[in-house]
């Protein structure tokens, strides 16, 4: 059994497990921190029993994202240690101070804000979500950074064979990194904003809490849809860093094999890897990607053809997810824009709330697919033209490898269940009545 | 210099790490032998509610310096300790969700499930963190391409064994002291009965410990060259008795910080023991991973010696201020609160 397969897929299902819980972590702590603000503001105990019933689902989904993220950290060494010694300069750095300056202060702030109700001032308790809020986002930029560092690799030399870190500015504040990072928080902020609406709209459609739901509701309307025009923003600009970056993911990314000028947009692609070509392109808009990825009508594109098959990543793949996710993106505007037009009459928009309901697995799809775009279009490096993914394995047995992948999986599918269980019993519950 | 320096912070951060969540593995280890009701169950679950997750992130912390300040070291040692480590991680898991999952259900099946998890979630990364960190002291087999000759057995040698005992023993009584602390009426008096009964299965342990280090290990290579040291695991034996002898006054704070200290400097034993190695192979010293020739370049340690010196002092001062808040028993009204586990 091939170690280096079977740890790619591991780091594969356990960064997206993980990633099922961390954005609605970012998203949600925020929602319920104004929660809690209106209510130390208004002094409307509705806004408390908001606070603590959205506060219960963050908590029962902030704990399996804790427990995923330390085996995360663990898996550079354990799996990829030749990654690890190489970039470890770097790299290590950075998630160390990840934990230093913001994931202490989020475990240890979320513990105090759940059990300490009845031990601070409403005002000191509201501060302690913000705090979780913040130091969650703020973590986030860190693992962003050290993420966008894999992608494009900046303020190092190649020294003592490895790579040594020569400009600590630069790697924590690229350009690449900041954009990744507003486009992926956002993310997490539409994916808690949808969340919210969804579980509102369950039990708006069958007349339950009608008031506690609608502000519910509302609050995470506005939130969404200021961000979900975010995240499209966002994703423009950190789409024409990738061009600028990593060019062949961004052809990857739209299937597009021959490096031509003023090159057109087509809404529906066939590819076809094996002969590099795609089978079909229809609905084009001419010149539409050169001034996508570069924002000049008339700009060259590089096309796949032009790297080397090994320097390739996989192309079905990377342009399916690709597209998925964009067409996601837009649709959360749509949605919040119609909620928008409808935030006075919810209650008789049956249909709109079903489909509002139903939409809560979108916006994570969306942020899985976004992930698998910017790793697999990184393929086949593992730190972009410095270490090949090949080369950075352990060399550790592929059977020892297996046996952990079959415990990851069936561990991380029962927690899976688990989680989803209390969440969706809990959310079905509704709130404590008064 | 700077090497040195992260050598004993590294240390450092890992024997506050084991002395922290340590009584949480201890109360998890002891939950099935001193709790008999729902309730009293819930007082062990809540007495270490709101610190467990803060105590654990010195775990990702203690991961992630030793990326940053070794990564060859890290790189290394955790791939050559693949299973224990995984193993570790697993537990780790279903301790956090059995904390968090208990009691959201009030069935009696689905809360003693979480309690059996609760303990291998304990009782296992207690006594494989002792396993590992004694392998460490007397060497690591693996070879000149990194590459670990042995298996989940080689490391369950009898050495091993005794050191994964001790850290259990060690994490037990704190563990009880830290119930008595929080607890009231009956599991009050059992957890104290329980901190001295098992105080002196822990001497027996540190005795057995530390006369097996001197044969098994170099560990006292280091203290014999500069008995001054020797300091070290004096503190050790006057806070382990110093453990004892509040326990039996009934200061269980100062019982807690005694056995605390006990923890923090039996750790740092080994650790200054291991000095300058981080990592040594026992299949020839030459290959033993070092503070020297691991390490991370000089800016990198620069950097990261600014962090740490300015973040963990607030960490450390939040931390206790946390620990201030609720100092208080798990009483009646917090079990009767939503907000509970």
């Amino acid at each position: 059994m091939d170690p280096i397969f079977l740890s790619r897929l591991q780091f594969a299902a356990t960064t997206l497990f993980h990633f099922l819980f961390v954005p609605l972590t970012l998203g949600l702590a925020i929602i319920v921190a104004m929660m809690e603000t209106r209510y130390v503001q208004t002094g409307n105990p509705e806004y408390k029993r908001m606070t603590k019933f959205w506060g219960h689902l963050f908590l029962i989904n902030f704990v399996v994202g804790v427990v995923t993220g330390i085996t995360l950290e663990f898996q550079f060494g354990t799996n990829w240690s030749r990654y690890s010694k190489y970039v470890g300069d770097i790299f290590g750095s950075i998630l160390a101070i990840e934990a230093t300056v913001a994931f202490f202060m989020e475990s240890t702030f979320l513990a105090v804000w759940f059990f300490g109700w009845n031990k601070l001032s409403p005002k000191m308790h509201a501060a302690c979500i913000w705090i979780v809020a913040i130091s969650s986002n703020v973590s986030a930029y860190w693992i962003i950074a050290a993420n966008a560092w894999m992608q494009h690799p900046v303020g190092y030399e190649i020294r003592n064979g490895r790579a040594e870190l020569t400009d600590f500015i630069a790697v924590v504040t690229q350009p690449y990194a900041i954009t990744n990072y507003l486009h992926t928080i956002f993310s997490g902020f539409v994916i808690g904003g949808f969340f919210v609406m969804g579980i509102s709209a369950y039990h708006l459609l069958r007349k339950n809490e009608v008031s506690f739901f609608t502000k519910s509701f509302r609050m995470a309307l506005v939130f969404s849809l200021i961000f979900s025009v975010g995240v499209i923003f966002m994703g423009d600009l950190n789409g024409k860093e990738m061009s600028r970056l990593q060019p062949e993911k961004t052809a990857a990314a739209e299937a597009h094999w021959e490096t031509q000028k003023g090159v057109g947009f087509s809404m529906l692609v066939i590819p076809d890897e094996r002969n590099e070509r795609n089978l079909v392109e229809m609905f084009t808009i001419p010149k539409f990607l050169s001034f996508l990825t570069q924002g000049d009508w008339d700009a060259e594109v590089k096309g796949l053809k032009s790297w080397p098959l090994e320097d390739r990543p996989p192309v079905t793949l990377v342009f399916a997810s690709f597209r998925i996710m964009v067409g996601l993106g837009f649709l959360f505007v749509l949605l919040t824009v119609i909620g928008f037009l409808k935030r006075n009459k919810l209650e008789s928009s049956p249909l709109y709330l079903r489909i509002m309901l139903y939409s809560i697995p979108l916006p994570y799809i969306a942020a899985l697919l976004g992930w698998i775009v910017t790793e697999v279009g990184r393929q086949p490096w593992i730190v972009y033209q410095v270490l090949r993914t090949n080369q950075a394995a352990s060399p550790i047995e592929g059977s020892q490898v297996a046996v952990s992948l079959a415990a990851f999986i069936i561990v991380y599918t029962l927690l899976g269940f688990v989680a989803f269980f209390l969440m969706a019993r809990h959310a079905k519950n509704g709130p404590e009545p008064v | 210099m700077l090497e040195t320096i992260w050598f004993l912070l590294w240390g450092l951060i890992w024997a506050i790490y084991f002395t922290l969540d340590g009584f949480d593995f201890g109360l998890g280890t002891l939950l099935p032998f001193v709790a008999r009701t729902d309730k009293e169950k819930r007082v062990v679950y809540n007495s270490m509610g709101p610190f467990w997750d803060g105590n654990e992130v010195w775990l990702i912390t203690a991961g992630g310096v030793t990326f940053a300040a070794f990564p060859t070291t890290y790189a290394v040692m955790f791939s050559t300790l693949y299973t224990p480590l995984l193993l570790i991680l697993f537990t780790l898991i279903i301790r956090a969700v059995s904390l968090e999952f208990r009691n959201k259900i009030s069935s009696p099946s689905w809360k003693s499930f979480w309690d059996a998890c609760l303990f291998i979630g304990s009782f296992c990364p207690a006594l494989l963190f002792g396993v590992a960190f004694a392998n460490i002291f007397q060497g690591i087999p693996f070879d000149a391409n990194f590459i670990f000759q042995g298996n989940l057995l080689t490391l369950l040698n009898p050495y091993g064994l005794v050191g994964g005992i001790l850290f259990v023993a060690l994490f037990l009584v704190h563990g009880a002291i830290w119930l008595a602390i929080k607890s009231d009426g009956a599991l009050h008096r059992r957890a104290k009965a329980t901190a001295s009964g098992l105080w002196i299965f822990l001497l027996v342990m540190a005795v057995i410990f530390l006369i097996y280090s001197w044969f098994a290990t170099t560990l006292y290579k280091n203290y014999l060259a500069n008995p001054v040291l020797f300091v070290l695991p004096l503190l050790t034996v006057v806070a382990l008795l110093l453990t004892r002898f509040f326990i039996a006054g009934e200061s269980f704070w100062k019982a807690w910080f005694a056995s605390g200290a006990t923890i923090l400097t039996a750790v740092l034993f080994g650790v200054v023991g291991l000095f300058p190695n981080l990592f040594p192979s026992s299949i020839d010293p030459a290959l033993s991973l070092t503070a020297f020739n691991s390490s991370s370049s000089q800016l990198t340690l620069t950097i990261m010696l600014g962090v740490v010196i300015v973040m963990v002092p607030i960490v450390i001062a939040y931390q206790t201020w946390a620990y201030y808040l609720f100092r208080g028993k798990v009483d009646e009204a917090m079990l009767a609160s939503k907000e509970s586990y």
